[in-house]
């Protein structure tokens, strides 16, 4: 099993005849079992192919063309488009978009992200490169051509959620390397403000039954990383997590961003330091380097395999 | 970007909220003449992008045009926070009965705005909500439906305030967080609020920064506050180093070579994509190296521009040698990067075996990149060597030849 | 005629390096620019190419392959010098 998207996923790309786009819908074509890329929007372009996907003007005109219900998208139209794009995608009945586009004002996407919530639709970034389920499908940039995403990413037990893109494949690639698969991993975006969190995708792992541990990569600004500790503490802890932290210099430099725009400290409760305390008192394993991550991970998946044993025991003793 | 106090007490005027009769001086004779027009005790404030003016002397009182020129002349002088002023504000000295708060903010976990009131004003409001907690009142507000007088009504009844006074800052507070929406600020703050003794309510002083991302859709604001485009109003100034940084990135529209900041080590850094690039900076500090510069390449760049960056790098004074490291790569090219550090190096007359500390850049076109790697002898490892690792053998080799150039 | 950078080096046969159409579509195709027509100030300089190697572009070629495509057989080779002269197939 996977989260959020699977190989009967359906999706368009928004903006399909841009480099970037016709890059991207030749990877997720190519990648795994193939993605159902149904159709194309980039307005004035209708009746073109983009690697035999069709192109339209209107979100409208592909769902008619489809002939049933589009499960989501990709968005990589230019930042001053972006708003009018997601909205279009929501309202014509699409739940899952994939933003890609970056350096999009917190204006529009707070307003992108209401209307979805009004609508039970889902955002996923933006400033991110979507979502991969190993060896089945990929809806996004994520790892790049089938060929380099086949050599990162292998089928498993671990969830990754990664604010950064790149590090997204880094931290596969390592897990893969030693022997630990991905069920999904999502790019979540470098924004302040962002469709998913981590706290808003763990309900989702946390009901996969293949999913046993998730790896989280996070960086300086917001309090994205306090939200999932408290989401751990209120939920019971049902996976074991461990974070990597990386920006930790910046601490010492306030006002400065670095890497993503969502990196700027602008809170107390912003600076790696603050959140490695929290992420650690939620009981999350904060990892300093990456290549410590895979042992630190199968620490904490024998834990509780030894602890449910143990329970499972005690309860056959007490019943007897 | 953050706006000066003179910038978002415009922005606070242009909104419809009332403000203090103040105008902005850029030398005592403008100070003085302000101060005639206003006709009384006046406040010369300094105008600088950094807080503890009070304290630094930054802030003071004048009864008479001649004084408020020569507290200007001695402001316009003074250094605060490492800043000089942009100018002075000038300012009628107002009779205040009560200083109260009203912010808007974003809210990133629930991802909509927040508007903040309090009746304790004139402080800094995190203080207040620690102190007083029952004195602030919060509301989040749509991005998506109209903004209502209720909303702001909700948000002062919360903090406790009633009466006359409620009623008279609601449509302030509604302005306040318009504008918030409408100029793209991330930060809306008036503090503080003052009610003058005849009852009504002035911004007094205004705290305003925009989103970077929205200067291009604010142009017509900027203009008219007459903020120059190319300023980017960072907590520290832009050095000569980083504005050459920039160029190398414009100068050609394929791939970035961005985000250059100036730090003051012996190893330079050519490193990319944003997240690996925050690894990378901290791995290479936490094993004792001590970095020239920050830098993010990313989206492909072409030979070209990845040896003008290298360049730049390698012509930094005190720079020794640089170290070349990505995560793993799936758009950029390794032997786009290969081929560019290692032209820097040639047409800089070095040897890049030598100048190239290290080489760790896995992923799209990697069999090409190796093979150019191996035909100039540069010590380089694929994605089995981790980031951590790569950025211990750099140092290694920068502090080795320190250790036996001592020698 | 045959330019040569630090890593790449691109060839062009004199048959095809004369062919005013195929010098044309050579200059589409490069996505960086590797390729260009010979202008009238130059021809007066006695040269009766109609294709000209940017010298200061060999080095960006990204091995697409556009060119081979574009030209019959053998008529443009891209070189890798930092391949033993392996030849772009």
């Amino acid at each position: 099993m996977s989260i959020l998207i699977d190989e009967r996923t359906t999706f368009i790309v928004q903006g399909i005849t841009g480099r970037e786009a016709v890059n991207l819908t030749r990877e997720c074509l190519d990648y795994g079992k193939g993605a159902q890329i149904v159709g194309g929007v980039t307005p004035g372009r209708r009746g073109r192919e983009v690697h035999g996907v069709p192109v339209f003007d209107t979100v409208e005109q592909v769902v008619a063309h489809h002939g049933s219900p589009i499960d989501g998208s990709v968005v990589t139209v230019p930042p001053a488009f972006t708003r009018d794009a997601v909205f279009e995608a929501i309202e014509a009945g699409i739940k899952l978009i994939v933003i890609v586009t970056e350096r999009i004002p917190r204006g529009d996407v707070a307003q992108m992200v209401e209307l979805a919530t009004l609508r039970g639709a889902r955002i996923i970034g933006p400033n991110c490169l979507g979502i991969i389920v190993p060896d089945v499908i990929k809806m996004g940039g994520i790892g790049g051509p089938a060929r380099n995403a086949a050599q990162a990413y292998t089928p498993g037990p671990i969830g990754v959620i990664s604010r950064s893109g790149g590090m997204t494949t880094e931290m596969s690639s390592t897990l893969s390397a030693a022997g630990l698969g991905q069920s999904t991993a999502v790019s979540i975006g470098g924004d302040a403000i962002i469709g998913s969190t981590y706290a808003e995708l763990m309900p989702l792992f946390a009901a996969d039954p293949q999913t046993e541990g998730i790896v989280i990569y996070s960086e300086p600004g917001g309090r994205m990383e306090a939200q999932l500790a408290e989401w751990v503490v209120a939920n019971g802890d049902p996976l074991p997590i461990v974070a990597f932290m990386a920006g930790r210099f910046m601490d010492e430099m306030p006002g400065m961003s670095f890497g993503h725009a969502g990196t700027i400290v602008e809170g107390k409760e912003d600076t790696t330091a603050e959140k490695i305390a929290r992420l650690q008192a939620a009981g999350i394993a904060v990892a300093e380097r990456i290549e410590d991550i895979p042992e630190m991970l199968r620490e904490l998946l024998s834990q509780r395999q030894r602890s449910a044993l143990a329970a499972a025991g005690s309860s056959t003793e007490g019943s007897a | 970007m953050r706006f000066f106090e003179y910038e978002a007490r415009e922005i606070v005027r242009r909104a419809g909220i009332p403000v203090t009769d103040f105008g902005f001086a850029k030398t005592p004779a403008e100070a003085r003449e302000i101060a005639q027009r206003i006709g009384g005790p006046v406040v010369i404030k300094s105008q600088v992008l950094s807080g503890g003016r009070m304290k630094a002397g930054g802030v003071r009182f004048a009864d008479s045009p001649e004084e408020a020129e020569a507290h200007a002349q001695a402001i316009l002088a003074l250094e605060i926070g490492g800043h000089m002023p942009r100018g002075v504000l000038v300012d009628p000295k107002a009779e205040v009965e009560q200083e109260y708060y009203a912010g808007v903010v974003w809210d990133g976990t629930r991802k909509l705005p927040v508007m903040i009131f309090s009746p304790v004003g004139g402080i800094d409001i995190e203080q207040v909500a620690a102190e007083q907690p029952e004195q602030v009142g919060r509301r989040h507000i749509s991005t998506i439906l109209p903004l209502s007088d209720f909303a702001a009504k909700e948000t002062i009844a919360r903090a406790g305030v009633s009466g006359g006074e409620l009623t008279k800052i609601v449509p302030i507070l509604r302005r306040l967080a318009e504008l918030f929406l409408r100029y793209d600020m991330t930060l809306a703050e008036i503090n503080p609020l003052g009610r003058l003794p005849d009852g009504s309510f002035v911004a007094l002083d205004a705290h305003m920064e925009i989103e970077n991302e929205a200067r291009g859709r604010q142009r017509e604001l900027l203009l008219e506050l007459g903020v120059d485009p190319t300023e980017t109003r960072q907590a520290r100034e832009a050095t000569p180093f980083e504005i050459a940084g920039e160029e190398v990135d414009s100068s050609d529209h394929r791939g970035v070579a961005g985000n250059v900041t100036e730090f003051d080590g012996n190893l330079g850094l050519v490193i990319g994509a944003g997240g690996g690039s925050l690894t990378l900076f901290d791995a290479v500090r936490a094993h004792g190296g001590r970095p020239a510069n920050y830098c993010e390449i990313g989206g492909n760049p072409s030979v070209r521009k990845a040896a003008g960056l290298a360049k730049l790098v390698l012509s930094k004074p005190g720079v020794e040698r640089i170290a070349v490291m990505m995560s793993i790569v799936s758009n950029t090219r390794v032997d786009i990067v290969a081929r560019g550090v290692i032209k820097a190096c040639l047409e800089l007359g070095y040897d890049p075996a030598e100048k190239i500390a290290f080489f760790r850049i896995p992923g799209a076109w990697e069999e090409e990149g190796f093979k150019i790697l191996q035909k100039y002898g540069i010590d380089y490892a694929d994605r089995s060597v981790s980031l951590n690792e790569a950025a211990r053998r750099a140092v290694e080799k920068i502090q080795g030849a320190n250790e036996e150039a001592v020698r | 005629m045959r330019v040569d950078g630090t890593f790449i080096a691109v060839e062009v046969s004199e048959q095809a390096a004369a062919d005013q159409e195929l010098a044309r579509r050579l200059a589409e195709v490069c996505p960086v620019d590797i390729f260009r027509l010979r202008t009238a100030a130059a021809e007066s300089g006695g040269s009766a190419d109609a294709l000209e190697i940017v010298a200061e572009n060999v080095d960006e070629c990204v091995l697409c392959r556009l060119c081979l495509d574009t030209a019959p057989a053998g008529a443009v080779k891209v070189i890798k010098l930092y391949d033993n002269e392996a030849l772009l197939a």
